[in-house]
């Protein structure tokens, strides 16, 4: 066996730059497939993480016949008394902050432009409302009391042309169906680096917007972020009583989630195809190598080499291939990823509908998926080294000897 | 004792519609401890008769004895078998494994036959020393002179005290003095270890060594020539 791997190894280093090369190949296709694993699991870690903090939470509180796909303003369909019912949420233990919020559809208008928005009621001093806090990029954040002024969102201020200290008009639906406006101020421009929701995200303090949309005292929905995500369900059936219910954040994200699923599918297709180009250049490299070894190969079966151990031999060959390629493109997959790791990488204001992508994907390398296309790589090299492999064990003596010549 | 028996050998190659008759019906037994030259112009089968008796070919008609064993049809795995222990091969061309030193060369059928341990070391020691080549035991073929790879193919093809040791021009890429010593170390070999040589060549200063010559022409035995001998010392 030793001997077997000490003559695959000498075969492989009498053309080394070939040899090389080939392991270089497979290097390199494994090296991204690690960037692409870790880039689909960093862009979607990094989606729902956005999608919790920014609009779903890890759990919402709301009324029974509350409909999110009708932004429904109705009393019975909001929660009544909400800083009551956050105040009261939020003493559970596995709660971090829980702050009511009233949701709203309305239009922006500013001279000729006009603009369709999203208005969210806050609670300025709330904690859970913090990522808005800390992007602002111009102006002023809001106040509680503030009955005039806006916080709009960096794309949308740009499209409409707005700088801090403007007066746009914003109309909203309100309680009874009809639609109301009102005069507001930009106080602040903000940024979250996700384009989906800045560019159609406006905030009001939470009595503001009740006054505008005739809800006194309701809120749509109590936003709930717990210590750890895992506790969703523990703190989900402890509120799953009386009037409200208690939406926890995967039945929020589904989208999300399914399109981690799907990525993840389709990135099988994109995998094999890799590994299937890989494998012909080792398949490529072996047969090359048999036909120039050939008279060699009869040598070694005139004396009496069985065609088992002339194939082991040049399985070694691949085997060898495998391991020096497979290192290879763990240092190099594991160097390019901790680069963008640390760097980002930029795909820009991209979105998908019904989806918060961040402007910049940070790859994250899972052990789990480090270990699978690794081991993956290794097989598909092994299983192209069999075609040459046998070619050479196949070889008639007679022939192999003559072929040589 | 016959350690080679050929019963009406024919051998027909087949390329595309063409029949061409390599052996056409061949007989020859050759005794142990023999040192016989397969001679005659090419294609007249000398070496598809080596190949026959090396167990590399299969004849087409007839049977061929190894050692009293029918060696005709056995298939791939058994006839690899048979020539691993018994048969030692020296090809016209140097056939030593050129990534392998001469020492490794050498090692490689002892390891196919499963020789381990001090007994191998000593054997492929022994064995190049017989050969001369003891101080290049750790170069490879590249670096050996076309006599000294010969040398080691010799010592390479003795490792498995083989009964039976067929050489296919073994001096065709040498020059005079190398093929005269390649020669020299092949007779002193087999009266030292009674080992038989069965050697295919048309070159008359080879030729010479044989203490027996058949003469195949057309794929028939033309001339067996067999107790005439040659004094190695005279030419």
């Amino acid at each position: 066996m030793i001997q077997i791997f000490k003559m695959a190894f000498r075969d492989l280093g009498r053309n080394r730059r070939r040899s090389f090369f080939s392991a270089l190949a497979l290097a390199m296709g494994l090296a991204l497939l690690l960037l692409f694993a870790a880039f689909i699991h960093g862009n979607m870690n990094t989606a729902i993480d956005l999608a919790i903090r920014l609009q779903s939470g890890h759990l919402q509180v709301r009324a029974e016949s509350y409909d999110e796909s009708k932004t429904s303003l109705k009393w019975e369909d909001l929660v009544e008394n909400p800083q009551q019912v956050a105040a009261q949420i939020a003493a559970l233990a596995p709660v971090k902050a829980a702050t009511p919020r009233l949701f709203a559809t309305g239009v922006i208008a500013v001279g000729d432009e006009t603009a369709g928005v999203r208005i969210y009621g806050i609670d300025p001093l709330s904690e859970a409302n913090a990522p808005y806090r800390d992007g602002l990029v111009s102006g002023e954040y809001l106040t509680a009391d503030d009955r005039e002024g806006i916080y709009i969102g960096q794309p949308l201020a740009e499209k409409l042309e707005l700088r801090v200290g403007d007066q746009i008009n914003l109309s909203a639906n309100t309680s009874n169906g009809d639609v109301d406006e009102q005069p507001f101020t930009i106080r602040g421009i903000y940024t979250t680096g996700t384009y989906g929701f800045d560019s159609y995200t406006v905030l009001l303090p939470l009595a503001k917007a009740q006054t505008l949309t005739q809800t006194e005292n309701h809120a749509s929905t109590i936003f709930v972020l717990l210590n750890e995500r895992e506790q969703v369900d523990e703190v989900a059936n402890a509120l799953q009583t009386g009037s409200y219910k208690a939406i926890t954040w995967p039945e929020m994200n589904e989208l999300t989630i399914q399109y981690e699923e799907m990525a993840n599918s389709y990135m099988v297709f994109f995998y094999l195809i890799i590994l299937a180009i890989t494998a012909t250049v080792i398949v490529n490299t072996l047969v090359m190598a048999v036909f120039e070894q050939t008279r060699e190969i009869g040598i070694l079966a005139a004396i009496g080499m069985k065609g088992r151990r002339i194939m082991a031999m040049f399985m070694a060959e691949s085997t060898l291939l495998a391991v020096g390629g497979i290192l290879m493109g763990l240092v190099l997959g594991i160097l390019v990823v901790s680069y963008f790791a640390k760097t980002g990488f930029f795909i820009g204001d991209f979105g998908i509908s019904g989806m918060l992508l961040a402007n910049t994907i940070y790859p994250e390398l899972t052990l789990d998926a480090a270990v699978n296309l690794t081991i993956i790589a290794f097989i598909i090299t092994l299983l192209a080294g069999i075609y040459p492999a046998a070619l050479a064990a196949r070889m008639e003596p007679v022939e192999a000897l003559r072929g040589g010549k | 004792m016959e350690v080679v028996k050929i019963e009406n050998v024919t051998r027909i190659f087949k390329t595309g519609k063409i029949e061409t008759q390599a052996l056409r019906g061949v007989s020859l037994t050759i005794e142990s401890g023999e040192f016989t030259a397969l001679v005659g112009p090419s294609g007249s089968g000398k070496t598809t008769l080596l190949q026959m008796i090396g167990c590399l070919d299969q004849p087409t008609n007839g049977k061929v004895y190894i050692n009293g064993k029918d060696v005709s049809r056995l298939n791939r795995n058994q006839r690899a078998d048979m020539r691993r222990g018994t048969i030692g091969f020296i090809f016209q061309f140097f056939a030593l494994i050129p990534t392998l030193s001469a020492y490794e060369n050498v090692e490689m059928p002892l390891l196919l036959v499963g020789n381990h341990g001090t007994e191998r070391r000593e054997r492929v020691t022994q064995l190049l020393e017989s050969v001369g080549l003891s101080d290049r035991a750790h170069h490879r073929p590249d670096q050996l002179s076309g006599g000294e790879q010969q040398r080691v193919a010799i010592a390479r093809a003795l490792a498995t005290k083989p009964t039976l040791i067929l050489a296919d021009e073994p001096t065709a890429n040498l020059d005079t003095t190398n093929g005269q010593q390649v020669m020299e170390t092949m007779t002193r070999l087999n009266q030292e270890t009674g080992v038989t040589f069965v050697f295919a060549t048309h070159d008359p200063r080879v030729i010479k060594y044989a203490r027996r010559v058949v003469t195949l022409r057309d794929g028939l035995i033309d001339a067996n020539s067999k107790g005439e001998m040659a004094d190695p010392g005279e030419h």
